[in-house]
């Protein structure tokens, strides 16, 4: 396959970026499109052109590192991770527009690496149960209906891409938070905290500068493990009933 | 003791015996797998034990390594071995929470056991310091693991216990592992399920609300908790939960984003660390009174592996040159059901899980002219299923080493499936034809279901209508940084955790072992352990002393030499040529001959790499490729250790196969009269050999024999 790649270039956070434009020729459609970004660094390095940042890790679809927008939708045209997108789903000749994630939360670092540590921050105000180690009772001393466990489980597949931000027009992190929210409420270990951590959560969202959720949707839309609109409902649900409860 | 598991539900650890030899297609190209080069199956090497070791010795050692004093163990103590934890435990010095806020430790790594145990300590009131290379904690390889995690709950009243995991553990890694810190591994493993669940993993549960449990890796138990196809990830968030928990409660600091390229050692202990920035490249000192690593493992010296491409053994490798002695470097565990490589740009193999080869049935094609053919135009009698011909009791079920050294075999041969990759077709057929007529497609749908939607993903090819390929990869390294009981490495201060240490798996790793390991390590033993040696605290304030310096300008001088070569070749084309290296030479099957090849290989890549080696930027910036240069400059010197190491073991043990050391039906042949040690290798110096120190393995709780089930 031949391509034209249009890459977001910059060299740091403070800089001004642009785009450029690369060929890529010789590509084979059953590279994946992290595989072709390989193949571009290998040729520029060969130039002595500075290789092309990008962020990835397992390359297996689960630690959630790479993520890019690609042609404008997060993690390309399927409904999956950057590294399990293959070039066989671009036709040949394409040109395709490689940009970072976009969000005033999600700083550029350098080209196509963002800084997605709001992410973790927003899990330090409370996104976890409360047990230290050693303090743990008996497993089976607590048992959990399995609707409710696969519920939990469901929302527990957020890899923490991103994904559901940078497909958002209001950069919102509600889908990210919805899901913590949602696996930990399910379960009966975290009741004890379940109204303060929504609270405690979602102003730390609030302070990072992701936006407000309107029901858009494309959130769910491009979220490669398909994590379901509804965990928003039930953040809103816990939220509003936090805030009556206790409206501090 | 006798033996409580039966041959046919055994398939990682039974010997088989094959009823007929592979004789269809002699290689063609000796010159890709010399190990190889005659069928080993039919020339079966008895070696003449009794006078075989003097000579060879002597003639090995000379210019490839020198013998040192042996070592042992002296942390473990005395006495039957389900008290010596407990022993140990009440043994250890405490420190009193008013001076646990005055000791600080550094913990490299933010996997199972790096973020367990940064979240215990800091819980725990001491002052942690944690260093990951990736954008969060939450991202490291543990996240990958998809199996399960083993504990000995018996929660099934099959009649599993402490005593049969850990039983189930020495014998599955060949008698190659210590036994006491086997047992604890066992004996601490429930605490661990109590332990998760409590923090909100999701685990499988039943309809009664309990957990459920799976059996896995061949035992005759089912204790293995699950959470679908995700286990691994379930429990590392749980883990990083916690970690995240204590960086808000200010007890743990977390630095993402840095890598660590040096330990500092003054007076002999581990005193700290020097870390890169690799966001500003600023080089940064960190000194701390203990220092534990939790780097994770090494496969990534074979290039294309399951691991994560971040993945390295650069925190390891830099303690290895400052004195911890390195463990058994050549045991790689090799997964036999990956998805094969498609192109000489891959960058990675994915695992597909090895429940595949319950319904699957493997094969490739009788004759080589037919390699190219669509499968299902080649009729059943010219296809060879090799595994149920050689092996037919087991047939598609046999160990893990035997199915990938077979599927190599056949590759090597000339028979291998898919597209060509260099001069071989490196994949075989895994057929569910027969499986789909017999249970039908929505049985196997739902049975098999994510894992063909995957592979569909990964090939663009439809597996339900056209046999999916696989081939073997490197999965697991049990190899590691040599530890005491204590986990504590040869460098005092310095501990080692996960599966940066080398003591649990032995010569083989059992299924849903590695995360019981790691988890184990970074809750239950490191804060234990390190408490006796932290009482001695807090050490003296080292910042001033020259060591700290010079281990600073040490790692400045070596990036600066990377900047400065400037030459043709970029760092993945080195990383590459020496994956070919590893994995020809020191993979599944290893020779003699083939070893003392790829020493003198990777000596003239060493030579070539400071020669040659192509970085372009600076060192004040983001530089991936700097990152990956420093990388596999300790990749290629672990590579030579590795084949050293593999060399010098004259036996076939676990996954490791030599073609010296086969019974006369051609299946591995363990030597415990000479090789029943750790080989614990000390750094020799850039100029000098290693130095090789032997820990007997004493096995005083479990009979030690071979894994002959006839």
């Amino acid at each position: 396959m031949n391509l034209t790649l249009r890459i977001w270039r910059q060299t740091a956070a403070a800089t001004q970026g642009s785009f450029h434009t690369y060929q890529v020729d010789d590509i084979s459609e059953d590279m994946s499109f992290l595989e072709m970004l390989d193949v571009l660094n290998e040729r520029l390095t060969a130039k002595g052109e500075d290789p092309v940042a990008f962020d990835s890790d397992c390359r297996e679809g689960i630690c959630g590192t790479c993520g890019l927008m690609i042609s404008g939708q997060a993690h390309g045209p399927e409904v999956t991770t950057t590294c399990q997108l293959h070039m066989r789903s671009f036709p040949d000749g394409d040109t395709i527009t490689i940009e970072p994630w976009r969000a005033d939360a999600f700083p550029v670092v350098k080209d196509l690496i963002v800084d997605r540590s709001a992410f973790d921050r927003i899990i330090q105000a409370g996104g976890y149960i409360s047990v230290n180690t050693g303090a743990a009772p008996e497993a089976h001393s607590v048992p959990v209906p399995k609707a409710q466990a696969d519920r939990a489980f469901d929302a527990a597949t957020c890899i923490s891409c991103g994904a559901c931000v940078a497909a958002c027009p209001n950069a919102s992190g509600m889908l990210f938070m919805g899901a913590k929210v949602t696996h930990l409420a399910e379960l009966p270990q975290g009741q004890p905290e379940r109204a303060a951590r929504v609270v405690k959560m979602v102003n730390q969202h609030d302070h990072e500068g992701f936006g407000g959720c309107t029901n858009i949707g494309e959130c769910a839309g491009a979220c490669p493990k398909e994590i379901p609109l509804d965990v928003i409902s039930t953040l809103n649900h816990d939220l509003r009933k936090a805030m009556r409860h206790n409206p501090s | 003791m006798a033996d409580p598991r039966s041959n046919v539900d055994d398939p990682d650890s039974a010997v088989l015996a094959p009823v007929q030899v592979a004789t269809d297609g002699p290689s063609d190209s000796p010159m890709a797998n010399p190990t190889s080069a005659e069928p080993s199956v039919s020339a079966p090497v008895v070696p003449d034990a009794p006078d075989r070791p003097q000579a060879q010795i002597g003639d090995l050692v000379a210019g490839l390594y020198r013998l040192g004093e042996p070592i042992a163990d002296t942390k473990a103590p005395d006495g039957p071995i389900e008290q010596k934890w407990t022993k140990r435990k009440f043994e250890a010095k405490l420190v009193n929470p008013a001076n646990r806020r005055k000791l600080k430790v550094i913990i490299v790594g933010t996997g199972l056991a790096g973020a367990s145990a940064a979240a215990t300590l800091g819980e725990g009131g001491y002052h942690v310091t944690s260093f990951c290379y990736q954008d969060s904690p939450r991202r490291a390889h543990s996240i990958a693991a998809q199996g399960g995690i083993n504990a000995a709950k018996n929660y099934q009243e099959d009649g599993d216990s402490v005593q049969r995991l850990f039983y189930d553990t020495v014998k599955g890694g060949d008698y190659r592992s210590r036994e006491t810190n086997v047992y604890r591994l066992a004996e601490v493993s429930t605490n661990i399920i109590d332990q998760c669940v409590a923090q909100g993993v999701p685990f499988a549960r039943d309809y009664g609300g309990l957990l459920d449990n799976r059996s896995f890796g061949g035992v005759q138990v089912s204790r293995t908790f699950y959470a679908r196809g995700q286990t691994g990830q379930q429990l590392l968030i749980g883990a990083y939960q916690a970690l995240e928990r204590q960086v808000a409660a200010g007890t743990v600091t977390v630095h993402t984003r840095h890598e660590m390229l040096e330990v500092v050692v003054v007076d002999g202990k581990a005193r700290g660390v020097i870390v890169r920035d690799m966001v500003t490249g600023e080089i940064e000192t960190h000194l701390a009174d203990a220092v534990v690593l939790a780097s994770g493992g090494y496969g990534n010296v074979f290039f294309l592996s399951t691991n994560a491409m971040g993945c390295n053994v650069t925190a390891s490798w830099r303690a290895h040159r400052k004195g911890a002695h390195f463990a058994n470097p050549c045991y790689t565990q090799i997964h036999p059901t990956c998805i094969p490589v498609s192109g000489e740009h891959q960058s990675k193999l994915t695992l597909m899980s090895e429940s595949l080869r319950n319904d699957g049935r493997i094969w490739v094609p009788k004759n080589r002219e037919d390699c190219e053919k669509h499968p299902r135009d080649i009729p059943e009698d010219a296809r060879d299923y090799y595994l149920e011909r050689i092996y037919p009791a087991f047939g598609n079920l046999v160990p893990r080493d035997i199915a990938s050294r077979q599927a190599k075999n056949v590759c090597d041969e000339g028979r291998g499936v898919g597209p060509k990759v260099g001069d071989f077709r490196r994949g075989v057929y895994l057929d569910f034809t027969e499986a789909i007529d017999r249970l039908g497609l929505a049985a196997v749908k739902s049975k098999y279901g994510n894992l063909f939607d995957m592979y569909a993903r990964i090939t663009g090819e439809d597996p339900y209508a056209t046999p999916m390929r696989i081939y073997p990869a490197v999965h697991y390294t049990m190899g590691g940084l040599w530890v005491d009981y204590d986990l504590q490495s040869s460098i005092p201060g310095l501990f080692v955790t996960g599966e940066a240490n080398f003591s649990d798996h032995g010569a083989n790793r059992l299924g849903a072992s590695a995360l019981m390991q790691g988890l184990a390590d970074g809750y239950f033993v490191l804060p234990n352990t390190i408490r006796d040696y932290l009482a001695a605290g807090p050490f003296e304030n080292v910042e001033s002393r020259p060591e700290v310096a010079e281990a600073r300008a040490d790692v400045q001088q070596r990036i600066k030499l990377l900047l400065e070569i400037n030459g043709d070749r970029t760092v993945d084309s080195f990383h590459r040529e020496l994956g070919h290296i590893m994995w020809e030479y020191c993979g599944m099957e290893r020779s003699e001959e083939g070893l003392r090849k790829a020493v003198d290989l990777i000596r003239g890549l060493k030579a070539e790499f400071w020669r040659n080696v192509k970085v372009l930027g600076s060192g004040e910036e983001l530089n991936q490729a700097l990152e990956r240069a420093g990388r596999v400059a300790d990749f290629i010197e672990l590579g030579e250790l590795m084949c050293i190491d593999a060399l010098h073991r004259r036996e076939s043990c676990g996954g490791h196969f030599r073609t010296e050391s086969q019974t006369e039906e051609g299946e591995a042949l363990r030597h415990d009269d000479e090789y029943a040690y750790v080989a614990a290798w000390e750094w020799g110096g850039d100029d000098g050999d290693p130095v090789l120190h032997k820990e007997d393995l004493v096995y005083d709780f479990i009979e030690l024999k071979q894994r002959s089930y006839k």
